[in-house]
């Protein structure tokens, strides 16, 4: 174990950890891990907003697990090991979503079990739980599974508003609209609108943080 | 210990492997009940909302909504039965008809002389009869199913639902919204006194005026044509039992 002395809990660098995915290294739209998942659910809102909770919940305990087994997992096994703990957990979100969410778990369907495919899983499980302890992983998995949910929401939010006029299924833009022309624009409902929101999403947010541009 | 050694790696697999399984069984086992449970309920609220008798907003006030469902389910399905290929009500099936809405894809597959199709009737509050026929098929990612309630003349369709597995949220995925099954309300299944299903036309407001289709999702060409051809095949299934007790 290291020498430093006790932390507490909510540290700066803690913190750190769990606001930094939200902003200057979102793994959407900084380190682009997961777009493929972010293209696929965000048609409508509340879908969108299901997946985040559950890639967070995902995220999470992956790290924290793999974190506490860091110091036993053999080097050569590393990757089959991950997958089984991430299977796993992604299995059981499927089933607890089943049980007791079943209107949400059918509107997921597939995209559930691909949260096995993530990358931003994989990537944080690579890149931060297998060096750093329980806790710090812990959030670290909680950060980016909110730093990605938060795009997909607004991806969600966007695509659903323009794509078909509700929001979390609820009609937003009046019927008195469409009756001057107004029509709904189902390219946004189609994947490579997706890509091109989060470009823009891309573009907006380096814009304004000038240290992400090279 | 050595942590790259074979019998290491071997046995820190097993447990590994075991530890996952022994976890994961036990929570599916803990909530199968549950599951199955959603899954009847889902089936239930379905037949009834076929026949516009399923209150989403109702049942999602109750306490317990699968509580509910129930008891709604038992109130207003009258009468379920199986029908073999010749048209005929099987006597004493009321219990194999809902069971056998678990495995409609294989019932449908069968040869049409073993096929035992299960029809529910539903009496309103009004005391209006209406005769529910369970639809199954393949849709662009997976599955699509569906029930088609039909008036007393077996012909006229009185509402429908759809479910499906996996289609494509926001176009292919239409077909389970209110909008898309609407448009069956009032259609017709026999042409002149030949089975002709329903046909999806392309456009909004292509089907108009045509009694036997409905638009097709734009989009969702493939999904639309699955529904399509759903219909076709599995309403045409039980063609001997429409021909036999519908009034023409």
């Amino acid at each position: 174990m290291s020498n430093k002395e006790k932390e507490p809990i909510f540290s700066a660098k803690n913190m750190k950890l769990l606001t930094g995915p939200l902003g200057s290294s979102n793994p959407i739209t900084v380190q682009i891990l997961g777009i493929c998942s972010a293209l696929a659910v965000t048609a409508k809102l509340q879908p969108a907003f299901v997946m985040a909770l559950s890639v967070t919940v995902v995220t999470a305990f992956s790290n924290l697990i793999l974190s506490m087994l860091r110091k036993t997992i053999p080097s050569r096994i590393r990757i089959i090991v991950q997958l089984v703990v991430v299977a796993a957990l992604v299995i059981l979100v499927d089933q607890i979503l089943k049980a007791f969410v079943y209107d949400v778990s059918k509107q997921l369907s597939v995209f559930v079990g691909l949260i096995i495919t993530n990358c931003i899983v994989m990537g944080r499980i690579e890149a931060f739980a297998l060096g750093n302890k329980p806790w710090p992983s812990f959030l670290d998995g909680i950060g980016n599974g909110l730093g990605y949910g938060m795009i997909l929401v607004i991806l969600g939010f966007f695509r659903e508003l323009l794509g078909a006029g509700t929001v979390w299924g609820y009609r937003v833009i009046p019927e008195s609209f469409y009756a001057h022309g107004y029509a709904n624009n189902s390219l946004m409902l189609l994947p490579p609108m997706a890509l091109i929101c989060v470009g823009i999403i891309i573009w907006i947010h380096r814009s304004r943080n000038r240290s992400l541009c090279e | 210990m050595n942590r790259q050694s074979n019998t290491y790696i071997i046995g820190y697999s097993i447990v590994l492997v075991v530890v996952v399984a022994v976890v994961l069984s036990l929570v599916t086992l803990s909530l199968s009940s549950r599951q199955q449970s959603n899954v009847e309920v889902e089936k239930m609220s379905d037949i009834l909302g076929s026949v516009g008798l399923y209150n989403a907003e109702e049942a999602a006030k109750a306490p317990n909504k699968n509580d509910y469902v129930k008891s709604e389910y038992a109130k207003y399905i009258v009468e379920s039965f199986l029908v073999d290929s010749e048209g005929n009500k099987i006597p004493n099936s009321e219990k194999e008809a809902f069971a056998t809405l678990n495995n409609l894809k294989a019932e449908f597959a069968k040869d049409a002389s073993e096929r035992k199709l299960p029809v529910f009737v539903s009496k309103n509050d009004e005391g209006r009869i209406n005769y529910i026929l369970p639809v199954y098929g393949a849709g662009l990612w997976g599955p699509i199913w569906g029930y088609i309630s039909l008036e007393q003349n077996l012909d006229t369709i009185n509402g429908s639902v759809f479910g499906h597995k996996g289609e494509t949220p926001g176009l292919g995925a239409e077909i389970a919204t209110p909008a898309f099954q609407k448009q069956f309300v009032g259609k017709t299944l026999f042409s002149n006194g030949a089975f002709v299903g329903i046909s999806v036309t392309k456009g909004v407001g292509s089907s108009a005026g045509n009694s036997h289709a409905v638009d097709a999702i734009s989009g969702g060409t493939i999904t639309s044509r699955a529904v399509e051809s759903m219909i076709k095949t599995c309403v045409g299934d039980y063609e001997p039992f429409l021909a036999k007790y519908g009034v023409k």
